[in-house]
């Protein structure tokens, strides 16, 4: 498939105006950010939770602790996909127990990362809360998910391809969508 | 990325782009065995065999280790107590296991090709937990991921394999590994134990130790057994000590950033002096690694896809 770019969605600006809104409401739904843990998930999600995290200190003066979190071994298409993914690395070096956890991700579509990142998060400890925000909620849900933040929504064909870059990757930072 | 076979039968042919992608998904599952709760349901609802057909502790609890972690279900047969001793084939005992289906069975067989001979004749995956005199892929493995993760490469270093080359699959196994990775291989042994025709698979041969570690970034020592004492291969156990044992002299040569291993397990005073093994050797580093790798190897060969590939 030779994928394009369809639509231009967020410039940089953009993206910028809309993680800080939701660092925001983050606090605000969390009235300050004592309790708060950020965990970013591979790949998207590990920049825009460390960015959370400076935009929470510039607001709030803590910084919260940021994690890393990889799904690929907790996913529920192992047994059908025609290659393993290379699963990448977790790493949560705080305690997550009783804290109000919130989980970052760049695009929403299906639900079935989340899904498998809230039953690894099981697997390290019980968050008193689970919260997610994202940049993109496309739309398509498989599963009964909901983000809590959400930077836009995008209502796309599910053939499409919404695809969220960062500067942190080296790239122009834009969020578009490929399609044929 | 994925394996290009169901089956890991050995370390001769699988590519340097496949190496890699065991060792990097093996560092992650490393980490999953260093948490609170060390299970992952990768392999939910798989179903893998151990069946060995020689005794063995470390490679067989790591990979019933390996698959529990992956939350697969795991059985242990080993031949005293099974139907082998009724006088049942290899090939029948295994498709009789087969059919109650399972998904991996990992053999360990005296005879150098029996996992090749089932994995022909078997729809489940089939891994190799040492054949004979032939491969033991695994032990290359863990030890090829040992060396990097000590050493941050596998590129351009020397390693001396010092021992009983002739019996050793994983002698085998690691030479076809580090030359594959770009490493320089010394086998270094008593001439009656340097199998004729070591140097076509890569390996530069040494019969004086000494030289042959010289320089080297690894030095694997790999066990004696004794009862090639039997067979006339060497004179006496003091003697192979004093002229193919690592002791602290020669590892003060050999220098202090050298990394010892030993596949395990080890004849103290023998092939390496309790003084290294225990304070200078990354021998028990091998030991939990290879449970990554192990789980690594399942993941990786329990793709789904395999059969409209």
């Amino acid at each position: 498939m030779n994928t394009k770019e369809k639509a231009f969605i967020l410039d940089k600006t953009g993206i910028d105006r809309a993680m800080t809104r939701i660092a925001h409401e983050i606090l605000e739904k969390n009235k300050g950010g004592r309790e708060l843990v950020l965990v970013g998930i591979q790949r998207g999600g590990v920049h825009l939770a460390r960015r959370l995290a400076k935009k929470i200190n510039e607001i709030e003066g803590l910084e919260p602790p940021v994690g890393i979190l990889d799904i690929t071994m907790y996913r529920d298409d192992l047994a059908t996909r025609k290659s393993q993914p290379v699963p990448q690395t977790t790493s949560i070096p705080f305690d997550i127990q009783d804290k109000v956890m919130v989980l970052v991700d760049d695009v929403i579509f299906t639900g079935r990362t989340i899904r498998a990142a809230l039953n690894s998060i099981m697997d390290y400890g019980r968050p008193r809360r689970i919260q997610l925000a994202v940049l993109v909620d496309r739309g398509h849900r498989e599963l009964p998910v909901r983000a809590d933040y959400v930077g836009k929504n995008l209502p796309t064909s599910s053939k499409e391809k919404v695809e969220v870059m960062l500067t942190e990757d080296g790239v122009e930072e834009k969020v578009v969508i490929l399609g044929e | 990325m994925s394996l290009s076979s169901k089956d890991l039968l050995g370390i001769k042919g699988v590519t340097t782009d496949e190496i890699q992608l065991i060792l990097d998904t093996a560092a992650t599952f490393k980490d999953v065995s260093e948490r609170d709760i060390k299970k992952v349901p990768a392999l939910r609802g798989k179903t893998v065999i151990n069946l060995f057909y020689e005794a063995s502790t470390r490679t067989r609890t790591s990979f019933e280790l390996a698959g529990k972690r992956l939350s697969a279900d795991v059985i242990n047969i080993s031949t005293s107590t099974s139907s082998v001793v009724k006088g049942e084939t290899l090939l029948d005992t295994a498709r009789n296991i087969e059919a109650m289906k399972c998904n991996i069975i990992i053999v360990r067989h005296s005879c150098s090709g029996a996992p090749e001979f089932l994995s022909s004749r078997l729809t489940s995956s089939v891994i190799n937990a040492g054949d004979g005199f032939h491969e033991h892929p695994t032990q290359a493995l863990l030890d090829l991921f040992t060396i990097r993760e000590k050493l941050g490469r596998l590129k351009g270093l020397t390693v001396a394999i010092v021992g009983d080359i002739a019996h050793s699959r994983v002698a085998r196994s690691n030479i076809h590994g580090l030359t594959t990775m770009g490493a320089k291989v010394r086998v270094c042994g008593p001439p009656t134990m340097i199998p004729p025709g070591i140097e076509r698979l890569g390996a530069e041969v040494f019969y004086d130790m000494d030289r042959a570690i010289e320089g080297a970034d690894v030095i694997m020592m790999l066990r004696l057994q004794l009862e090639r004492q039997a067979a006339g291969l060497f004179p006496g156990v003091r003697e192979y000590a004093r002229l193919y044992g690592m002791n602290s002299g020669r590892l003060a040569k050999a220098g202090k950033d050298v990394v010892v291993m030993h596949p395990g397990p080890i004849n103290r005073g023998v092939e390496i002096a309790s003084e290294v093994a225990d304070h200078s050797s990354v021998i028990l580093d091998q030991v939990t690694n290879g449970v990554a790798v192990r789980m690594a190897v399942m993941f990786l060969l329990s793709g789904g896809g395999k059969a409209e590939a």
